[in-house]
């Protein structure tokens, strides 16, 4: 193309903009959201780590302890199939930070701090992103649950009630690792300080092995830990015998996290420099 | 009449930890010019810029853009300004296309529109046939130009463009170029770091030279030249033996000679292309045979020599990179 003709059709183009009026927070949240869609459909890759480790982990605990802890692998299914949803999705979380933290080391972000927009919502629309990850891991968990012989009680409706409970827990729990995404220096380190935090967490839950058999104060803190409550409401959603207070303490829990590290996470966005 | 300021800056200051990356930085820009910030790495150029497009607070100082404080009417300037970033402000992970719809749509645009414009932008800017193409897999040049048209998706009132020719092959530099005056013949605002003199010269009506965090001078190019002083003629002999024959010659034409340290090369100050030449000729006349000679325009390096009495070394620090 030539010069002149290309400096017409530049000139055009800086001609033709009056300013829009600005995006609302929903649609810039949104938008951010399909940034993050449009990343898994050029590297679908990336949604092996949410659909290979959750099958490894159904297939290794049923198999492995399902006859030593509950008797037989059946049974065991029944009671773990909840729980490892639960800590597939929970686990996800620890990469929206390891997504964040990869993303400020990019000069795009320096854009995104200049634009007129609401300023949580490049974090809120990952977020939402990430919120399909969750799905994806958790639908994976359900659909082989079901193939090895998962039959929950409640059906169909007690199982997306349990997933839905799961994700909003998981979308409250991943503005933690998020601050934790702009508080550390390197993708790896958010990745080992998250797990060494959910890790444990979690195996100190009654995701498991139901906490009778442990000493006192272990099950002390078993009977506390959040993630345990989650669990056994997931159990009761899919048995359809869920008790309204894990259900609320959970969803409680959820709001307490984003309530305290949403407004942290942005406040740490937007000032890092 | 004098037109209204895009932007003014007063005092700014900003440090990290002990390094002053800016120390008490002021700018004056009038309102559809091109101005330029001339400086080596770490003089506080990007932290100067940073600070104007409200990615960082600075320590002390004010600025304002079309008289919206950088400060307290952050969200304000962030609606009248585009920062093209030294590292490439676009999303390697998307495409050129997806790009610039991401953009439009954040900056309040309707799908269609924001589609609309997309391609109104790549066309503009010679990117269609690679809009579907990851940018990660965009040539340097073309990274640099989407960066650009990323800016421009909503027309900015004042335009940041960080060292946007550094890294570039000298074609892709020319486009840029290009692009830059095109921008200003359409009105807006440029603000325009770099660390070539000669890049300065060509696009820019002001500008400011800075070191160590500081405005050392202040003007346009030509009074900046002028301080500055002459270029130089530069002579490459075949014979060795004959530069003392070339410095008598070189004397009597052009007043002082350099020996450079090749004992083939000597050079003189001199601006005046006719008297670079007249002086060529001499030697040829008197049988001192030349290799080859030029007559360069005085270099970021002789400007800071001339201003600072140090050279434009890359001054310091990571900090100012990382920050």
């Amino acid at each position: 193309m030539s010069t002149q003709t290309q400096d017409i059709a530049l000139r055009n183009a800086l001609a033709s903009t009056p300013r829009p009026p600005r995006a609302t927070p929903m649609s810039a949240a949104l938008t951010y959201g399909w940034r993050g869609m449009l990343k898994v459909k050029h590297v679908p890759e990336q949604l092996l780590d949410v659909t290979i480790t959750p099958v490894m982990f159904v297939l290794m605990f049923t198999y492995l302890f399902g006859g030593a802890i509950a008797g037989s692998t059946g049974a065991y299914l029944d009671y773990i199939l909840p729980g490892i949803l639960v800590m597939s999705v929970l686990f996800t979380t620890v990469y929206s930070g390891v997504a964040l933290n990869t993303d400020l080391t990019k000069g795009v972000v320096d854009r995104f701090r200049t634009l007129p927009i609401w300023r949580p919502a490049p974090l809120v629309g990952a977020l939402l992103g990430d919120s399909v990850r969750y799905l994806v891991a958790g639908t994976v968990i359900v659909v082989l649950g079901v193939i090895l012989g998962f039959r929950p009680d409640a059906g169909v409706p007690g199982v997306v009630a349990a997933l839905a409970l799961t994700i909003v827990f998981a979308f409250g729990l991943s503005w933690v690792f998020t601050t934790l995404g702009l508080l550390l220096r390197s993708p790896n380190a958010v990745m080992n300080a998250g797990f060494m935090g959910i890790f444990p967490l979690t195996f100190l839950s009654n995701v498991f092995v139901d906490p009778e058999t442990l000493p006192s104060a272990l099950a002390w803190f078993v009977d506390v830990n959040p993630i345990s409550i989650l669990a056994t409401a997931s159990r009761g959603l899919m048995d359809g015998n869920a008790d309204g207070g894990d259900i609320m303490i959970s969803l409680l829990v959820a709001a307490a996290l984003t309530a305290i590290f949403a407004p942290l996470t942005t406040k740490l966005y937007r000032s890092r420099s | 009449m004098t037109s209204p300021l895009a932007l003014e800056a007063s005092g700014l200051v900003k440090s990290f930890g002990d390094v002053h990356a800016v120390a008490g930085v002021d700018l004056a820009v009038r309102s559809g010019s091109v101005y330029g910030v001339l400086g080596p790495n770490g003089a506080g150029k990007t932290t100067t810029i940073r600070m104007l497009a409200t990615l960082i607070k600075p320590d002390a100082g004010t600025g304002s853009v079309l008289g919206h404080d950088i400060v307290r009417e952050a969200d304000a300037v962030r609606g009248l300004v585009s920062l093209t970033g030294q590292m490439a402000s676009v999303d390697e992970d998307l495409t050129g296309r997806e790009n610039l719809i991401l953009l439009a749509r954040l900056l309040g645009l309707k799908r269609a529109d924001a589609k609309a414009r997309a391609a109104e932008l790549l066309e503009a800017f010679d990117l269609s046939e690679a809009s579907g193409r990851l940018v990660k897999n965009f040539s340097g040049g073309m990274r640099r130009r989407l960066d650009i048209a990323a800016s421009l998706v909503v027309t900015p009132e004042l335009l940041f463009l960080d060292e946007p020719t550094t890294g570039l092959d000298p074609r892709s530099r020319n486009q840029v170029w290009d692009i830059i005056r095109s921008l200003a013949a359409a009105g807006t605002t440029i603000l325009l770091c770099t660390q070539y003199l000669d890049e300065a010269d060509q696009l820019a009506e002001g500008i400011a030279v800075i070191d160590h965090g500081k405005v050392i001078a202040e003007g346009t190019p030509a009074q900046l030249k002028a301080s500055v002083g002459s270029g130089a003629l530069h002579i490459r002999l075949l014979d060795p033996e004959q530069r003392r024959d070339a410095e008598r010659i070189l004397a009597a034409e052009l007043g002082t000679v350099h020996l450079e340290p090749d004992p083939t090369a000597l050079s003189a100050p001199c601006s005046d292309a006719d008297r670079a030449a007249e002086a060529v000729a001499e030697l040829a006349r008197s049988d001192v045979r030349i290799a080859g000679f030029s007559l360069a325009q005085p270099s970021l390096d002789e400007v800071f020599l001339a201003l600072t009495g140090h050279k434009a070394e890359d001054q310091t620090d990571d900090a100012v990179e990382a920050a």
